[in-house]
């Protein structure tokens, strides 16, 4: 995984709760044989008129022009700003596939769905919980002032905002290691690479039908 | 409850042997032996190796072969699968091995079928292995004293990368049934009416080790069946100790060792048993011989009864949520309160799946089916072999025949019917006797209407149009 640095963008403003992975991702784009490629089916019923399907030629759907990502100022955004309970629903870890692969690092909301906290990280993406207020305010400066951005700072775990006021926010110390020196549990495993390699020495000795 | 003086269970000594290293929260690296590889659930994994730019510890770990999306009537290649989506993930199972040299059994080889019919059958699956791979029924694996589970696609990814499994230990739980199984009984049925006692939740968290004579006495493929269907009792491990069937059963096979290896394994695997002092967490006892043969009437594994129950009613269960589920259970399969499970008809048959899909279920089958023919009520009955090697064995026992001459229409192998992926789905509101694993609202085809039984209560029913004891046809015939 990328190391998660500083992160400076336009916060897009979804001003829902419950946003379900299913509106995430709808589920006929689970089929694919990949985990990247989702970005141009993020909020797929959400974003287009139609309804899309794997093989739609997306560049070509009608889009709702009332939907936050449509609009011209959040088309790089790289973090999200939701209402409570972000992620809910089936477990699918293409949810955060799809998220990443549109161009997300991080989700601002006062609460998420666990399985879907979990997956985020797995995937290198940031959830920050903010209090009610705290988001309350978020939402309201989005709708004040044209591109709004902030800035994101996992090292410090604060958001400096536009105004240069300070949010602090709390994370796991753990995952945080994780993000911010871009480990995924394929590479904190292989940091035990040596061991493994031990480990398998032995084994193989005791056990040589195991292998080749 | 590690005391050193204490013995050790069937599943503490294969964990204890896998352990690379242990955090103190008890988080785990476990080295895994083998992983079995499927279309549907590796094609992300793969993708996630090359992305990062990494490579399989070992390619030699690893076995592929499609099954889920396969076509199970005649076709010569990969083009000829209608559905594309399909078609891709097969062609890219194909892709995928070849590209990180990982042996596949490919569509057309004779060795091809459902994962956890061909790891046993190849000898890929060993007595004291750890083996996973992305489908909960992977629990299969642990009827020849193998530690095997499922694990999700990142999972998939991990051990592609790393050997290892980041994992807790599991509690212990031993499931003892003891006595003999009566004639016609099935181990199909002693698992139905395990799941049916303990329930779906009954093993969560722990790793079920099934003991007792039933199971000292059940042939190693029996053992696969109630192994296969952990999971459906909540645990996503099964195991069995090893003894002179297990190891007469793994000698000679493509994977088996062979010479001095040979020697030595099977001396190493006499081991692999729980020791008598040995305590588990939870312990389960039935009497085989009050098991009689299953049939599910719900749409969960644990709404399961003797065939010769009648189903029940809402109004005499107390508690409202279980009440409701009954309910709710009962619109959905199209049943009234307190009908006879024999009055449910069998509008479909499938003689199939990971659970039944071995040369001695179709011989138990056939058993019934010989002879006769399959009732003018009943739309489809598909027999469907869990590999190629399977249905060579079936034909070169005749078998086949006996299947087609009752009406059976005689399958190639793949999951089939069992989750209906493929082209062989379950109408809505149909009824089906069928020797999978779940009859969950939907899993066999939108609107379908499963009810789990062994293959010779399936061949039965195929008969008789509706659910039947199928000892009255064994003695009758
Ligand atoms: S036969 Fe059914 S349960 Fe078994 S692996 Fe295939 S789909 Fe899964």
């Amino acid at each position: 995984m990328e190391k998660f640095t500083i992160i400076s963008s336009v916060v897009a403003p979804m001003d829902r709760a419950n946003i379900d992975t299913d509106a995430i991702i709808p589920k006929q784009f689970l089929k694919s044989i990949k985990r990247t490629g989702f970005g141009p089916n993020l909020f797929d019923e959400w974003r287009y008129l139609d309804i899309g399907q794997p093989d739609s030629d997306n560049s070509h759907r009608p889009l709702n022009k009332d939907f936050v990502l449509n609009q011209p100022e959040y088309a790089d955004s790289k973090i999200l700003l939701a209402r409570e309970n972000f992620g809910c629903g089936s477990s699918r870890e293409h949810a955060p596939w799809a998220l990443k692969d549109y161009g997300f690092e991080v989700v601002i909301a006062p609460s998420f769905a666990d399985i879907f906290f979990n997956n985020c990280f797995k995937n290198g993406i940031l959830p920050i919980v903010l209090s009610e207020s705290n988001i309350n305010g978020l939402f309201a400066s989005t709708e004040n002032i044209k591109g709004y951005s902030v800035m994101v700072d996992l090292e410090k775990q604060v958001i400096t905002t536009q105004g240069g006021g300070k949010l602090a926010f709390e994370v796991d110390q753990f995952r945080k290691h994780c993000l911010l020196n871009g480990l995924d549990d394929i590479g904190l495993t292989l940091k035990h690479e040596a061991e493994i390699k031990a480990f398998e020495k032995k084994y193989q000795a005791k056990n040589p039908w195991l292998f080749g | 409850m590690s005391d050193q003086a204490m013995g050790k269970t069937l599943y503490d000594k294969l964990w204890d042997s896998h352990v690379v290293r242990q955090d103190d929260d008890g988080t785990a690296l476990i080295y895994i032996d083998k992983q079995l590889l499927h279309e549907v659930t590796s094609p992300q994994a793969f993708e996630g190796l090359r992305l990062a730019n990494r490579q399989p510890w070992r390619t030699d770990a690893n076995l592929a072969t499609p099954d889920h999306n396969v076509p199970t009537t005649a076709f010569n290649s990969i083009d000829d699968i209608v559905d594309p989506v399909s078609r891709i993930q097969v062609q890219t199972l194909g892709m995928n091995a070849k590209e990180f040299g990982i042996t596949e059994f490919g569509i057309g080889d004779i060795r091809q079928g459902i994962v956890h019919v061909v790891g046993p059958e190849e000898g890929a699956t060993l007595p004291g292995m750890t083996l996973v791979c992305g489908d909960s029924h992977t629990a299969t694996h642990g009827a020849l004293g193998a530690l095997a589970h499922g694990v999700g696609t990142s999972e998939v990814e991990h051990v592609l990368a790393t050997q290892c499994l980041i994992q807790k230990k599991m509690k212990n739980m031993l499931v003892k049934v003891n006595g003999k199984l009566r004639n016609g009984v099935t181990p199909k049925d002693a698992i139905l009416a395990i799941i049916g006692k303990i329930g779906t939740a009954g093993g969560n968290g722990h790793a079920i080790e099934f003991g007792g004579q039933v199971f000292e006495d059940m042939s190693v493929e029996g053992r696969m069946t109630v192994c296969n269907m952990a999971i459906e009792a909540g645990a996503r491990v099964g195991v069995v100790a090893v003894d002179d069937k297990t190891v007469d059963y793994v000698q000679g096979r493509p994977f088996s060792p062979k010479g001095k290896d040979w020697e030595v394994a099977v001396k190493a695997w006499q081991d692999l048993h729980s020791d008598s002092d040995a305590e588990f967490d939870t312990v389960v006892e039935m009497e085989g011989a009050e098991i009689e043969p299953q049939v599910s009437w719900g749409t969960s594994p644990e709404m399961v009864l003797d065939v010769n129950a009648t189903v029940p009613n809402p109004t005499n269960e107390k508690d409202s949520v279980k009440a409701d589920a009954i309910q709710r259970a009962l619109d959905y399969m199209g049943l009234t309160a307190d009908m006879a499970i024999k009055d449910i008809p069998a509008d479909y048959v499938f003689i199939g799946s990971c659970t039944n899909s071995r040369i001695e279920d179709f011989r138990a089958a056939a058993k019934v089916l010989k002879g006769r023919k399959i009732a003018g009520s009943v739309e489809q009955a598909l027999a469907v072999p869990g590999s190629g090697l399977v249905k060579k064995q079936a034909e070169d026992e005749g078998l086949d025949k006996i299947f087609i001459e009752a009406g059976f229409e005689w399958r190639n192998p793949g999951c089939s019917m069992c989750l209906a992926m493929n082209a062989d789905k379950l109408p809505d509101g149909k009824h089906c006797a069928s020797t999978s694993n779940r009859n969950f609202e939907g899993r066999q085809g939108a609107g379908g209407r499963t009810h789990l039984v062994s293959p010779a209560m399936a061949a039965a029913a195929a008969i008789a149009g509706h659910f039947v004891d199928v000892r009255d046809m064994l003695e009758a015939g």
